[in-house]
Formats: C-alpha cells, sequence, structure tokens
C-alpha cells in the first residue's frame, strides 16, 4: 500500500495548524512563499522511486514515523545545548551551537564576526539585511524534482544566515554544530541562507549531531549565493544516530570567477539524503563536490548530485565514495548538464564504493547531459572489494589481515578526506573515520548516544 | 629438534588453479648463506616465492617447508613476516591513501609485538627511517608519499629494499629485483642489500639473469627447470648460464627426466 498520501495528509494539517502562527510569529517576507511552495509540494507530492532522483532511496520507514511535532525552540533547550563541546582539538574556529535547526537567541540579531562577515538567525537576518534576504531567499531552490524541498518553504520558520560582504575574509572557519535533542520523536525543517559577496571567502564547517536517542526527521534546505570571484568552502560531518533521519538540499549558485566546494562526510546515520546542486552561473567558475560515507547494519546513504554548466570555461569535479558494510545500501545519482553556451567546459565525475558484505548495496547511476562541443567530460564508477593484492602485500610485512583491510578501507576513504583544506579537521575526521571503521563509536564525547 | 638449516624444503609440491608448478623442489639454506635461484619463464620461480610467502594463489599438495625447524606452511602470511621472512616483490603493488610512514609504523610495530617488544617511540621510528633512507639512496620525497604510488618502476624497486632495511628479515627473498632497472638502480639497489646484510641474514635471489650476482654474489646457484632443482653448484654455474643460455639445461634435465621415466619401468 502507498504511505504516502497519509503522509501528506498529516504535512497538510501541520501546514494548516501552523498557518496563524506565521501569521503572527514568522516575517511576511518568508511567508510569501509559503502558499505558493504549498502548492508545489501537492503538486510533486513525496518522492518515490519512480522519481528519478529516488530511484534507490525509499523513504517510507522514516516518512511513514508518527512524529509528534514540529519543534519551537524553548529557552530551557539551550541551556542543554550550550553544554556541548566540539571535541576537535586545535580546531580554530569561531563556533556556534544550533539547536533543532534554531539558533539560540535568534532574535537578539546578528553578530558580527572579526574582518565584517555576519552571522546569525534567518529571522534576524529579515529585520536587519530586509533587502538582501528579499533577493535571494528562495532564488536558487529546484521546485521541480523533489517535493521536500518546497515542502520546507512552507514549513520552515528559522534557520542560519550567513553575510560574507564584499571582500571580506574571516581567516578561522565557521563551524555551525547542528545539536538534535528533544524528549518528543520531531520532524525539524531549517533554512539556512548564505550569502558570499564579491571578493568575500567564507569557510564553514557544519557538524550534525544527535544527543537524545528520539526518531529524528531532519529536512534541510540551505541556498547559497556565490558571488563573482568569491570563495566558498562548506564540510558536514554527519554523525547522528541511527533512528535518525537527515535529508539535505543544498543549492549553490555561482557566479563569474567563482569557486565553491561541498564535501559531505556521513558516518552515521539511518538515512541520510544528501542532494547537492551546482549551478555555474558566470563564466570561469569552479566547483567541487565531494562525498565519503560508511555505512553497516540497515544504514541507507544516499548522494545526489547535480552539476549545472551554464556558463563557457567552468570547471567542475565529483568525487564520491562508500564502504558499506552489512545490509547497508547506498545510491549515487551523479547528473553533469553541459548547456549549449558552456564551451570549454571540463567536468569530471568518480563514484567508487567497496561491499564489504555479501548483502550490502549500492546502486550508482552517472547521467551526463552535454549540448555544448567543446567539451571535456569523464566519469566512472566502481561497486567492488577490497584489492587482495594489496591485501597481501600489507600482510606479507608483518601486518594481520583485519589491520590490513582496515588501512585499505581507509586509504580508500582518506582520497575523499585529503580534499578538506583545514588541516586540524582532515586530521580529526581521518581519526573519526578509523574509529568508524575500526567499529569504534565514532562520536564526540558529549553524545549520549549508542549507535546501534 | 633444531638443525643448522635456517629453511629446509623438502619434495615440495605446489600447484595454481590445479595445474602442478613445483614438481618435488628440494633447498636447504644455512643461516648467512646466498643462494640464487636462476631458471626459464615458467620454471616455478615465482611459484616458490608465493608458497614461501603464504600466497593463497599457490596450493601445497606435498613435501615439508620448515623455517627454523618449524612447519612454515601452517604459518599465515603475517605470521611468517614477523618470523623473519621477507619477500622483494616482482611487482610491488600500489596502495592509494595508505601513507610509507604509517604502513612502516605498523609492521615495525607488528613485529615488535610478536617480539615481546614495545612499539617504538616516534622519534625512534623517525630516526631509522632516516637512516635506512640514507643506505638504500631512496629519496624522502618517496617516503612521504602513499605506498608506491606514482612511483617508477625503479623506485618500487628501490622501496622493497628499503622496507627489508626496516624490517631486518632473517631470509629475504628477492624476485626479479633486477627486473626493469637501469645499471645505475641496479647498483643502488644490490649494494642496499648487501649493506643492509647481518652476516647471519640469509638471502635468495631469484633471477633470470647473472647481472644481479656480480653484486649479490651467491654460495650457491641453482636452476630450476619444470619444477624441480636440476642442477646446483657455485657462482660460476650463473657465468655458464649467462654464456650458454638455458637450452642445455633444458636437454640434459630432459634426458634426465626420460632415463628416470624409462628406470621407474
Amino acid at each position: 500500500m502507498d504511505y504516502r498520501p497519509e503522509v501528506i495528509t498529516r504535512f497538510s494539517a501541520l501546514y494548516a495548524a501552523s498557518r496563524d502562527g506565521f501569521r503572527k510569529e514568522s516575517p511576511e517576507l518568508l511567508n510569501r512563499h509559503r502558499e505558493g511552495a504549498y502548492s508545489d509540494f501537492i503538486r510533486l507530492g513525496i518522492p518515490d522511486r519512480k522519481n528519478e532522483a529516488y530511484r534507490y532511496t525509499n523513504l517510507e520507514k522514516y516518512l511513514s514515523h508518527d512524529y509528534q511535532g514540529y519543534y519551537l525552540p524553548v529557552e530551557e533547550d539551550f541551556r542543554e545545548a550550550e553544554k556541548f563541546h566540539c571535541e576537535v582539538q586545535d580546531l580554530d574556529v569561531w563556533n556556534m551551537v544550533l539547536l533543532n535547526g534554531f539558533f539560540p537567541h535568534g532574535d537578539k540579531g546578528l553578530i558580527m564576526l572579526p574582518g565584517g562577515i555576519w552571522v546569525g538567525s534567518l529571522r534576524a537576518a529579515v529585520k536587519q539585511f530586509p533587502a538582501m534576504v528579499e533577493k535571494h531567499y528562495n532564488r536558487y531552490v529546484d521546485n521541480e524534482t523533489d517535493g521536500l524541498v518546497p515542502l520546507n518553504t512552507a514549513l520552515a520558520s528559522d534557520g542560519l544566515f550567513i553575510y560574507a560582504p564584499r571582500n571580506t575574509v574571516y581567516t578561522k572557519p565557521i563551524q555551525i554544530v547542528n545539536l538534535l535533542h528533544s524528549e518528543k520523536d520531531i520532524f525539524v525543517q531549517d533554512r539556512n541562507l548564505i550569502v558570499v559577496e564579491e571578493g568575500a571567502q567564507l569557510n564553514l564547517l557544519v557538524c550534525d549531531h544527535a544527543l537524545s536517542p528520539q526518531h529524528f526527521l531532519t529536512n534541510t534546505v540551505t541556498e547559497v549565493f556565490v558571488n563573482r570571484n568569491a570563495r566558498f568552502e562548506i564540510v558536514r560531518v554527519q554523525n547522528q544516530h541511527n533512528n535518525s533521519a537527515k535529508l539535505t538540499h543544498t543549492f549553490i549558485h555561482q557566479e563569474r570567477d567563482s569557486f565553491a566546494s561541498s564535501n559531505n562526510i556521513t558516518l552515521h546515520g539511518g538515512l541520510v539524503r544528501n542532494a547537492t546542486w551546482h549551478l555555474l552561473e558566470g563564466e570561469n567558475a569552479e566547483t567541487h563536490s565531494f562525498g565519503l560515507f560508511l555505512a553497516d547494519k540497515h544504514q541507507h546513504v544516499a548522494s545526489f548530485v547535480k552539476i549545472d554548466h551554464a556558463a563557457p570555461h567552468c570547471n567542475s569535479t565529483q568525487l564520491f565514495k562508500g564502504v558499506l558494510d552489512d545490509n547497508a545500501s547506498g545510491a549515487f545519482n551523479g547528473r553533469i548538464m553541459v548547456r549549449q553556451i558552456a564551451q570549454g567546459t571540463n567536468a569530471y565525475q568518480s563514484n567508487n564504493n567497496i561491499l564489504l558484505s555479501e548483502e550490502a548495496r549500492m546502486d550508482t547511476k552517472p547521467q551526463l547531459e552535454i549540448f555544448a562541443d567543446d567539451v571535456k567530460c569523464s566519469h566512472g564508477a566502481t561497486v567492488g572489494q577490497l584489492d587482495e593484492n594489496a591485501l597481501f602485500y600489507l600482510r606479507s610485512r608483518g601486518i594481520d589481515a583485519r589491520e590490513a583491510r582496515l588501512m585499505l578501507m581507509f586509504g580508500f576513504a582518506h582520497d575523499v578526506i585529503q580534499n578538506i583544506p583545514i588541516e586540524a579537521l582532515r586530521d580529526r575526521i581521518d581519526t573519526l573515520v578509523m574509529q568508524r571503521l575500526r567499529g569504534e563509536l565514532s562520536r564526540c564525547a558529549s553524545c549520549a548516544i549508542q549507535c546501534n | 629438534m633444531k638443525n643448522d638449516f635456517l629453511l629446509q624444503i623438502k619434495e615440495l609440491k605446489a600447484s595454481i588453479d590445479n595445474k602442478e608448478i613445483l614438481k618435488g623442489l628440494n633447498l636447504e639454506v644455512k643461516p648467512g648463506e646466498i643462494h640464487a635461484i636462476m631458471g626459464p619463464n615458467g620454471s616455478g620461480k615465482s611459484t616458490l616465492a608465493s608458497v614461501l610467502t603464504g600466497r593463497e594463489i599457490a596450493t601445497v599438495t606435498h613435501g615439508t617447508v620448515t623455517f627454523e625447524g618449524r612447519n612454515l606452511l601452517e604459518m599465515s602470511p603475517e605470521e611468517r613476516a614477523r618470523e623473519g621472512i621477507f619477500l622483494s616483490f616482482q611487482y610491488p603493488i600500489e596502495i592509494p591513501g595508505v601513507s610509507m610512514v604509517n604502513f612502516m609504523k605498523t609492521a615495525i610495530n607488528e613485529q615488535r609485538k610478536h617480539r615481546g617488544q614495545d612499539p617504538l617511540s616516534a622519534s625512534e621510528f623517525l630516526r631509522q627511517m632516516r637512516e635506512k633512507k640514507e643506505l638504500v639512496e631512496i629519496d624522502s620525497a618517496l617516503t612521504n608519499r602513499s605506498v608506491n604510488e606514482g612511483f617508477s618502476g625503479g623506485e618500487k624497486k628501490k622501496n622493497e629494499i628499503f622496507q627489508m632495511a626496516m624490517l631486518e628479515p632473517r631470509l629475504a627473498l628477492l624476485d626479479e629485483t633486477d627486473s626493469g632497472l637501469d645499471i645505475d638502480a641496479l647498483r643502488i639497489v644490490a649494494n642496499g642489500v648487501n649493506k643492509i646484510r647481518r652476516p647471519d641474514t640469509s638471502v635468495i635471489v631469484i633471477t633470470h639473469y647473472q647481472r644481479l650476482l656480480d653484486y649479490i654474489v651467491p654460495d650457491h646457484v641453482h636452476v630450476l627447470y619444470d619444477g624441480r632443482i636440476v642442477r646446483s653448484a657455485g657462482p660460476e654455474l650463473a657465468l655458464e648460464l649467462e654464456e650458454r643460455g638455458y637450452d642445455w639445461i633444458r636437454k640434459e634435465a630432459e634426458v634426465s627426466a626420460e632415463s628416470w621415466t624409462t628406470g621407474q619401468k
């Protein structure tokens, strides 16, 4: 039986019940998009396997769960969240904790970091920079593929906002720790907007954790505008427990001569799906999409990438890797679109996966649509086991079989990790990945969750 | 009971994919001896290396192999390595993402653990790396990379000898270590082996050609043909082979095999 009508009914009821609240509490600038988004959601519905982008990903188990509510922030909860300390040592970052998608004291206004970069809640941004929010909010999303994107626009009431004005550079990375903590099973919808203006540079690290064992469904939409000659890098470390489902939709819009890089490291989570859309709108822009996941038990991790070359002389790379054990499953769907105008395009895609058990399953699907003729495009996908020759080589030096396997898996994963620009973070992620491969809990100290 | 031999191979028969490659091989190596095993392609040289290091592609069907009096065939590849057997691979494997430093540190410490020693301190380990790098004249940049990744043929062979220097084996098997090396690289690699060797280190040089034996001078030279050692002598045999090729060995071997078969009847 199709579970989706019931879920749509439930979301519709949630929307109907929230309307009054939105009218009173939420800025008009966000509200004006809600009706249209809601009808887009009703039109597109919940994606099922007939949707090419979800062909190998079944959301049923996590969407049909009866979440008790839609979270609204309570001050006490933040006190709990503020106890959280990130374990990455020597990581010189500016750090901010978000709870269930909300900024603490979100209404108190934005914070300006040295160098002139603004960070805060989307609601505060609406008050402080209304024209800018109006210019960028809900402009870069795709409302034709996935009903969960407009669902976020209809229901989200807040999220993260970062604004790097023209030529601003903040030397440290900005770390956002996204905590899930609740006594009920909840549905979280955060909506993030990041604007990197001409010549500015922004380095963002986002860590997802779940602090309580409840069921969580997170549906995150992030819009990023990278203006001319600007640079934007984001690394996401996803380390939630297996009762949580995390769906992210990130839309990166790049202007001329800009640079963007996205790296998703997925260590834990029941179901994780990261959709990253890169639109190369201006000439000579460069974009990179990386992803690594380690999955076991019944986890499912899916990556969807679309790189849209809509201007000449742009470069793009995609490097995605997965290690799957037990009954884990994964999916990779990587699309490259080269429009007719996009002459001189270089686009490279690679997806490699290792299956450690007979039961693990990986589906990989590259899709290339090329309408220009001066184009260099390459793609490759592999699903295989560990290299027996390499295994023997390590063993022949006295390294035992188990350790040798770990080293090979680690080497496989490191290929993605080495693209992380911050050294301390790179080392830390290496350690987390090694612990994860060893079957140890690669969680931070404050996390109380047994990821089983 | 312990005897004088480090390695003793008796009547060894081994198959790959059900095809018998080694057909009753005998070999005895004492501590400190250098043996060269020569022979035409397909005679079973590399299969012998596989059997001695425990590579699963070869199945032993008959015979015994003892290392210091212990049954070698019962040991896993890693156990053999920790006991002191080292193979310099004919085709070293590239392992992207695994750094040379991490690889060597793990290998050394596994060996030390096996001997009941504490792991090396980071500084002591680095000191040894530096010292051994100089010994085998390997470029420092290479040991900062992933194992063999992007190394040239010669660099890979040097890297094998570097690993040998780090692990200080009791018995080193050099499988076609000379192949693909130009004369300068050959000299560096061979001198490396000579510098690493302790008086009681034994070496088995598996080679097709004599040229490596100019530098690593063997005590005994054996000719492997069709899965058996058909002739053993001193270093002069290598020169004879270089001069005359393998055809005469082939003929002799066939004659003796015939008479052996006739004799059986």
